[in-house]
């Protein structure tokens, strides 16, 4: 039924388009029944977005290859979770998931402020409407996921490397962070349209930011971990310009997040948290077009198209007419206090404001360098992983340094005094594992030893805070002390999750200076290795049996070279890195085969680089130590971005009073 | 098959037509008054912004004394923020009775 999925994405537009006019025509004139009816045609353009979605749902589920979409993405023999995740496995369908989203959470948004923040709502829903009519003008008449052809009597299949499970979870959970960026924008440029430059915006979209946020750095941890598992290089971040476009939203609304407490706290940096959303929001949005247009050579850029002009005139447009915006409202947005000390919490959020836009800004330069080059000389010059390695060193090191310090100076001022006592424990901490690691030998990476120095250095400040603030409430409460730390958490939510989120990213950066300043690597040269063989490394010995061949599993072959490996004299079982044949797709994917010992959180990593004729294999083995770090951080992160999210009856009542107790009084 | 999509569409843009249209269908006669959206006044804007002023000092009075109970804060730093803090609570809160 392609006309039915055309019919209503035509729709959608329509009401994406009515939003947008009638909405900002409402709010323009204060017209409250044209300014539901903009909220109802935005809601009912998430039904007609839905009824496409089902519409090419449906077409995959059937291996209907009348759809020229479901032919080029599937194939009869795909494992049927693989054929409905093409969904999201071509341009046509990934753009229909964004719009998809982008409405669903704009109904979400929009029905659960339209009481509370009434006013901004109505420059909101124009906002929101102008995206989605972007996406869905595109998906109507430049990508539309429901051309039709004669019926061919199989599909090309899905690319190798989009068949496995993370497919299935990855990419939705990026679009939901990516998309998601669009809710804190669209209030922004709502609060600013409307003249409510109060904290009100901020209010309402405190967690929707929040959660955006978590879904981006879950995604991007996902995909991480899928190109670890399955792209078979043996690394889990390169530096691509996509996995750059997820990081630098993240990263922008990173400080967007602890600058946004400034200006709840103390009514400062206004401006500067405006022009964080529009930046995180172009940045997705350019995130997208980098995915999409094909114009950046990507292992994840897997189509050329045509999208390209449109999505570059689109942010252009976004990125003006917001900046323009922010300059026309600036007499609202002065702050009425200053920076009393720049020893002070308030200090510590500018600096890690400045060092994380710093580092999103030198990754956008490295990104879009190639693009400048080719227009400019006629050659596109890249940036390798040099550039981006000494920056994040230059930017990444004092920031974690400041995640430990933060937390521990107060708000407004802070004595010398005061600091020195605070700080003493971490510091101690700190200087005591550099020591410790010298001793053993980890000097042999400095920037490895600063990073594990700090990161023991945030590791104790966060274990400071908890014990400190669990005896505090002990001493007021009473009781034993977990009730004391369960309710210590329980009553700072944000406070508390936000140090769980801390020790995530202390986790994350321990496993990647692990894995990367201190890793063994083995490459086998000219002379391939033959059956008996052995390779040692790092301690271990690897012994090469023999090669395994499966030459009919499903949709592909196998091909397997199966090595013992023993410590010592003791066995740890056999490794069998490999290679998949895919017949449909004609195509080859490299099979790592990884050891994980979760006691140590290092891996031992096998890729099989070729074969001989005569049985003779070339392989890669790779010892990272403590890389299991990162994926425990994922754990981390969610279980603290968890707690910073669950709802706290006590302050929404309060924020209930307030703006419900400021109309009332005025009123009255 | 073509047919009965396109019945299917036409219903749904039936049924979206009607949702938009509801406040129009619900309240078809209204005064200009009554259509209007709620436009703070202001002396609204003047609360608001006083009841933001007060409760982020009283919110930065709450955490000063939890991290003065912690040791974050130290006496004699204690001794020099609360003051101003209390005054501006004290402000806001005289300003928003008046």
């Amino acid at each position: 039924m392609p006309e039915l999925g055309r019919a209503a994405l035509v729709l959608c537009l329509g009401l994406s388009l009515y939003a947008t006019v009638a909405g900002a025509l409402a709010a323009r004139e204060r017209r409250r029944r044209l300014a539901v009816s903009a909220q109802n045609a935005l809601i009912a353009a998430f039904g007609a977005a839905a009824v496409a979605a089902a519409v090419l749902l449906t077409a995959l589920a059937r291996h209907d290859f009348s759809f020229t979409y479901v032919a080029d993405h599937t194939s009869r023999k795909l494992p049927t979770l693989y054929t409905l995740a093409a969904f999201w496995g071509g341009q046509e369908g990934s753009l229909l998931l964004w719009l998809l989203v982008l409405l669903g959470y704009s109904t979400a948004a929009v029905y659960f402020n339209r009481i509370a923040a009434r006013e901004v709502i109505a420059w909101v829903v124009p906002t929101l409407g102008l995206v989605a009519s972007f996406f869905a003008l595109l998906l109507v008449a430049v990508a539309s996921p429901f051309q039709t052809q004669a019926a061919p009597g199989d599909g090309l299949g899905l690319n190798p490397s989009l068949q496995n499970p993370y497919m299935v979870i990855h990419p939705p959970m990026l679009y939901l962070g990516y998309v998601g960026l669009t809710v804190p924008f669209a209030f922004a440029m709502g609060a600013l349209l409307s003249g409510r430059t109060d904290e009100r915006w901020i209010v309402a979209t405190r967690r929707w930011t929040l959660a955006a946020w978590t879904f981006l750095g879950i995604g991007q941890l996902l995909g991480a971990h899928w190109a670890y598992v399955e792209v078979g290089w043996g690394g889990y971040y390169a530096w691509d310009p996509v996995e750059n476009a997820a990081l630098m939203p993240w990263l922008a609304a990173t400080a967007f997040l602890h600058s946004v407490m400034v200006q709840e706290k103390k009514g400062m940096m206004k401006v500067w948290n405006m022009l964080l959303v529009v930046l995180a929001f172009c940045l997705s949005l350019f995130g997208t077009f980098l995915t999409r247009s094909g114009i950046i050579n990507s292992i994840h850029s897997f189509t050329e198209s045509s999208i390209g002009p449109w999505f570059l005139g689109f942010i252009c447009l976004v990125t003006a007419a917001s900046l323009l915006l922010v300059y026309y409202r600036l007499p609202l947005l002065r702050a009425k206090t200053k920076l009393e000390s720049v020893v002070s919490r308030e200090a510590t959020f500018l600096y890690n404001n400045l060092l994380l836009v710093a580092l999103c800004l030198t990754i956008l330069w490295g990104v879009t360098y190639p693009l400048l080059t080719q227009a400019v000389r006629g050659e596109a010059v890249t940036v390798g992983r040099p550039y981006y390695d000494f920056f994040l060193r230059v930017f990444g090191l004092p920031l974690l340094l400041l995640m430990g310090i933060g937390p521990l100076i107060a708000w407004r001022r802070a004595s010398w005094s005061s600091i020195r006592r605070v700080l003493a424990v971490p510091a101690v901490v700190a200087i005591a594992t550099g020591a410790v690691l010298i001793v053993f030998g980890a000097g042999s990476s400095l920037p490895g030893l600063f990073a594990y120095s700090f990161a023991a250095f945030v590791l104790a400040s966060i274990a400071v805070e908890f014990v400190r603030g669990t005896a505090a409430r002990q001493a007021v409460a009473g009781g034993g002390y977990v009730p004391a730390l369960v309710e210590l958490v329980a009553r700072n939510r944000r406070r508390y999750g936000g140090y769980v989120v801390h020790a995530a990213i202390v986790f994350l950066a321990i496993g990647i200076a692990g894995s990367s300043a201190y890793q063994s690597t083995y490459e086998t040269g000219t002379k391939a290795l033959q059956p008996g063989d052995t390779v040692k490394i790092a301690g271990y010995t690897y012994v090469y049996r023999r090669l395994v061949s499966r030459p009919n599993v499903g949709n592909h072959s196998e091909l397997r070279a199966c090595f013992d490996v023993f410590r010592g004299s003791t066995s740890l079982g056999q490794q069998c890195p490999g290679q998949n044949f895919y017949f449909r797709e004609q195509q080859t994917s490299s099979e790592m085969s990884i050891a994980s010992s979760w006691l140590t959180g290092e891996d031992r990593d096998m890729i099989l680089g070729g074969v001989t004729k005569s049985g003779g294999v070339f392989v890669k083995i790779l010892v990272k130590p403590l890389i299991n770090l990162i994926w425990l951080a994922g754990f981390v992160f969610v279980a603290g971005c968890v707690i910073t999210l669950w709802p706290d009856a006590r302050e929404e009542r309060r924020l209930a009073e307030r703006y419900g107790e400021a109309g009332a009084m005025a009123r009255a | 098959m073509t047919t009965f999509a396109l019945v299917l569409g036409a219903l749904l843009a039936v049924a979206c037509v009607v949702f938009v249209s509801r406040p129009f269908l619900r309240e078809p006669a209204l005064a200009a008054d009554a259509d209007r959206l709620h436009e703070p006044d202001a002396a609204e804007r003047r609360r608001l912004s006083l009841a933001e002023e007060r409760d982020r000092a009283l919110a930065a009075l709450k955490e000063l004394e939890f991290d003065h109970r912690t040791g974050t804060v130290s006496d004699e730093d204690y001794r020099v923020l609360v003051g101003p803090l209390r005054r501006q609570a004290a402000e806001a809160l005289r300003a928003l009775d008046g």
